[in-house]
């Protein structure tokens, strides 16, 4: 069978002429341009879900914002990745996340190398004007490797994508509603005693904050290695 | 089964049924049910068989009659009699009084505005036949449309009968559901799906469970034109596991329709096949988003999916999928029937049909209508509804549920359409109408429907997931009189950023009671955060700490 | 304005000082600073009230307990530019850390699991804590934001020379 030619869409972002191959979407684009958007959810390699709402653009001649992540381009598209207004609203949707659970940097496994943290400083986030939840929430220890810290779930659910299509494992999953929400292992037993995890520990090195993190690491010591993810794409793909 | 095969079927049953002189209709849906109609009716099937009247009288069990509030409602149909608030002790009046119709019972006026304005396409059957019986069903028209649409028609002309007819969605958006048939039937020959949607799940809203229960087969019917106009294979009725009667009856239909080869394969002898199966919906709300309808479908979690793709693209496992809701489906029959420009002429220019509304709260007919799109929300409440009770004055209604607004006096004069709905700030929704008076303090309703969203977010999203319970946070602080004006700008903000980066519907519309109550009764908010407090909220608070004394 | 001196005074609430040595590790710099200012009030200042007309106030710390927040009204209502230094200050930090299990939870486990001689909880001269410790903005109005814990002395020297030089600094800076 003989592949389709992959066709060419031309579009502008942020007034900047740039192609693309019609399976991309806007986000797909903007990075192999080098611009900037801001996601947490995203992580190439992962199917995109969505739901962070940070990449939200907006595209001339839509009345609504739309998700960077699972746009796909169209001939002619215009794009702006950011504005005044764009802007002010991933600012809340970060501070709504400070809020929500119990991110304290300074005390934090992956400070300095946490995404959440780093977009706080480059999406201007000086301080959270909403007021903070403080749920009580638990910590996990024990597996023997890893450790899962709920209050620094952000529930992007790259955990749980990872385990499911790449590791193949689906330990991993989301339980309950709204901020009641959790990502638990197997059907909420304690991850140590899950049959299904494999202990990779791939969920650990693409969560973005330090929800997931290894054993044995100290405050700023938990950095996370995610080159893996593209190579094991890459070598998925050429298998096909 | 053929068309005279069909004649033969409602032939035999009109027969049937005129060998009774009368007919003695129970209502046993849910409303009614739950207040002993069961019980009712075999008292006075009971009651006939003692008297020796088993050969002149039928006794039935029938869907919804509509006026919940008055139930059990039992209608004489010889003489066109409707008893209200009818017992089991009952019985014996009403049986002995049958041939002269004078029974000592409380009867039920049906001269009145709540019946004579009224239009009835989605609920023509509702109250009159048996919903567990087919032959019913088929003796009142049934099953005719889904017979011609396979004998006589092409499946481009149902698709261009729909389009025509102008019939819109009913689940509360109001797609055009022939544009949205016409996409699906044009994804080229592949498997497809029908799905109905009825997860129905606003406060106060029970259109779908009526026609469920009521009229069962009028759904798998539309369903299965739809299919064949599509060209799917097989279908699915999502029903929430809370409606046990409506999840029966639909199984003793679609058993029914599969023994009279109306189901199944090869239906009418053509080479067209379509199954129908049930699914039922744990509980979610959000589950009556399609997306993530469709996810609960598949057994995963059911939360929402950005769109595009749509589901009439990329649905069910990745196939083309059409989607309506219940009473979409329950309108198909009747413009196949009747024809696309006999729907046309009822309603307005953009908004077609009836619409059916579950009226409920501080009005003195609360229960389920039909009414010709157009009409304005004063005739619903103050003609149809019979005004507020307890000489208490109108405040708000609200309509579409946790997704739709609070409408004030000022626009008790707007047509009931999709578009000068979506005007005033609120939505047509699914067909929820909750009507409140002065007693009620509007901080506080927006607030409940907050609760509401705030607890059903599927928690996918961060706005809708985090910016809800935020919002409902400040709703809290205001009732409690805890609140400043600062608290009240910062929900402003939020309502604006939830309804602009939310993922989904649920999070994009749910803002709208706050929203639509901050327009038209910022008085309320103010007088929550001066020190002046809100004199219903303490009136409340006073009455309920009697309670508790 | 003239060429009178900023009055420059910085508060110290709940917080460990870190923001404060910080202050001092800009080192030398700190004697072009102190050219420019009045240290109208700071932690090793004796004077008991917080004098008036202040031009700049930095705070350190979060607001945890009746005392901090008695201060802290003073302070804001007495100051022109008020400056919240450090996490604490800006998300309430380590001192909010208690707000998941409540002031008396904390209490217990300093003064009664772990003391072994004569323990009791403090009801004298220990001011009272407060059910939650909470960042400075949800208890006053603050101007300035300056995150870190610490934040670097660059960069308080980078907020302070702003602000003597009248301007509105808007610091990017990282939490933590």
């Amino acid at each position: 069978m003989t592949k389709a030619p992959v066709r060419i869409k031309t579009l502008t972002i942020d007034g900047r002429e740039v192609g693309a191959r019609e399976d991309q979407t806007i986000l797909d684009v903007a990075r192999e341009n080098h611009i900037f958007i801001p996601t947490l959810c995203d992580l190439p390699g992962l199917t995109a879900v969505g739901a962070c709402r940070l990449c939200l653009v907006e595209v001339r001649g839509v009345n609504r914002l739309l998700p960077a992540c699972v746009t796909a381009v169209a001939e002619g598209m215009e794009v702006s990745v950011s504005s005044e207004r764009i802007d002010r609203y991933r600012r809340s949707i970060l501070e709504l996340l400070f809020a929500e659970r119990n991110h304290v940097c300074s005390v934090c496994v992956t400070n300095g190398h946490c995404d959440l943290q780093s977009l706080a400083l480059k999406l201007g986030m000086t301080h959270v004007h909403f007021p903070y939840q403080y749920p009580r929430l638990p910590v996990d220890a024990s597996h023997e490797r890893f450790v899962v810290d709920h209050n620094r779930c952000i529930l992007c659910t790259r955990c749980v994508r990872v385990c499911d299509e790449i590791e193949g494992a689906h330990t991993w999953d989301v339980m309950s509603r709204g901020v009641d929400c959790r990502v638990i292992t197997d059907l909420a037993e304690p991850w140590g005693k899950s049959e299904s995890c494999t202990g990779c520990g791939k969920c650990v090195q693409v969560c973005p904050t330090g929800a997931l993190s290894e054993k044995g690491k100290s405050v700023a010591e938990m950095s996370k290695r995610r080159q893996f993810l593209p190579y094991l794409t890459l070598m998925r793909e050429a298998r096909r | 089964m053929t068309i005279e095969d069909l004649r033969t079927i409602a032939e035999n049953e009109r027969q049937a049924q005129k060998k009774f002189q009368h007919h003695v209709c129970v209502c046993i849906a849910a409303g009614c049910l739950s207040s002993g109609a069961d019980q009712v009716r075999d008292a006075i099937k009971k009651e006939v068989a003692e008297a020796g009247m088993a050969g002149e009288v039928l006794v039935k069990g029938v869907g919804c009659m509509g006026l919940c509030s008055a139930g059990p409602l039992v209608s004489v149909e010889t003489e066109d009699q409707l008893f209200a608030n009818v017992t089991p002790e009952d019985a014996s009046e009403l049986v002995r009084s049958i041939d002269t119709g004078t029974a000592d019972l409380k009867h039920c006026d049906t001269a009145v505005p709540f019946f004579e304005r009224q239009q009835k396409i989605v609920l023509e059957n509702s109250g009159k036949i048996d919903p567990e019986r087919i032959e019913d069903y088929i003796s009142n028209d049934g099953y005719r449309a889904l017979v011609t649409a396979i004998t006589e028609m092409t499946p481009p002309e149902i698709v261009a009968l729909m389009v025509k007819s102008g019939l819109r969605g009913r689940g509360g958006a109001g797609y055009p559901t022939g544009l949205k048939w016409s996409t699906v039937s044009k994804t080229g020959e592949q498997a497809k799906y029908v799905i109905c949607n009825a997860d129905e799940g606003d406060p106060g809203a029970f259109m779908d469970r009526a026609v469920l229960e009521s009229d069962p087969h009028r759904v798998l019917e539309g369903m299965a034109i739809a299919a064949y106009a599509v060209g799917a294979q097989n279908g699915f009725i999502y029903v929430r596991a809370e409606y046990p009667l409506a999840v029966k009856h639909l199984k003793t239909a679609i058993k029914q329709a599969e023994r009279l080869g109306l189901l199944g394969n090869n239906i009418c002898n053509s080479r067209f096949s379509f199954h129908v199966d049930i699914r039922l919906g744990a509980g979610a709300f959000v589950c009556g988003e399609e997306t993530a309808l469709i996810a609960s479908i598949e057994g995963q979690r059911g939360a929402p999916r950005p769109r595009p793709p749509y589901p009439a693209q990329e649905g069910l496992w990745n196939c083309p999928t059409l989607i309506n809701n219940v009473e979409t489906f329950a309108n198909v029959a009747p413009i196949v029937r009747n024809g696309a420009a006999w729907f046309a002429a009822i309603g307005t220019e953009k908004s077609k049909g009836t619409k059916v509304f579950a009226l409920a709260g501080r009005v003195a007919n609360t229960g389920l209508i039909e009414v010709p799109m157009g009409i304005t929300l004063r005739e619903i409440i103050h003609e149809i509804g019979g005004g507020i009770p307890d000489g208490k004055q109108y405040k708000a209604v609200q309509t579409g549920g946790p997704s739709g607004g609070c409408i004030p006096e000022q626009h008790l004069d707007s047509p009931v359409d999709y578009e000068s709905l979506a005007r005033i700030g609120s939505i047509m929704g699914s067909g929820g109408m909750i009507v409140m008076d002065e007693t009620s303090c509007m901080v506080d309703v927006a607030k409940y429907f907050m609760e509401f969203c705030a607890s059903e977010s599927c928690g996918k999203c961060v706005p809708c997931r985090t910016g809800t319970r935020q919002m409902l946070a400040i709703l809290e602080k205001i009732t409690a009189g805890e609140a400043t004006a600062a608290d009240l700008a910062l929900l402003e903000e939020l309502c604006d950023l939830v309804k602009n980066t939310s993922l989904c519907g649920l999070g994009q519309s749910a803002p709208n009671p706050v929203v639509t109550t901050l327009k038209y009764f910022h008085d309320e908010y103010d007088r929550h955060i001066s020190g002046e407090g809100c004199p219903i909220c303490k009136e409340h608070a006073a009455s309920s700490a009697e309670v508790s004394q | 304005m003239t060429d009178r001196k900023t009055r420059l005074a910085t508060v110290w609430l709940d917080g460990c000082s870190g923001c404060h040595m910080s202050l001092l590790d800009t080192d030398e710099r700190l004697i072009e600073v102190a050219k420019r200012v009045d240290v109208v009030w700071g932690p090793l200042v004796d004077h008991k009230e917080f004098p008036a007309d202040v031009d700049v106030t930095l705070v350190e710390g979060a607001i945890s307990s009746v005392a901090d927040l008695d201060r802290i009204k003073v302070v804001r209502a007495r100051t022109g530019i008020l400056v919240s230094l450090g996490d604490c200050a800006v998300t309430g930090n380590v001192p909010a850390l208690r707000n998941r299990f409540g002031a008396g939870a904390v209490l217990r486990r300093a003064y009664l699991e772990n003391e072994t001689l004569d323990a009791q909880i403090p009801r004298q001269v220990v001011p009272e804590l407060l059910p939650m410790a909470r960042p400075v903005h949800e208890v006053v109005p603050v101007d300035v934001f300056v995150p870190g814990c610490p934040p670097s002395a660059d960069l308080i020297f980078s907020v302070l020379s702003d602000l003597l030089e009248g301007k509105r600094p808007t610091p990017a800076a990282i939490f933590g």
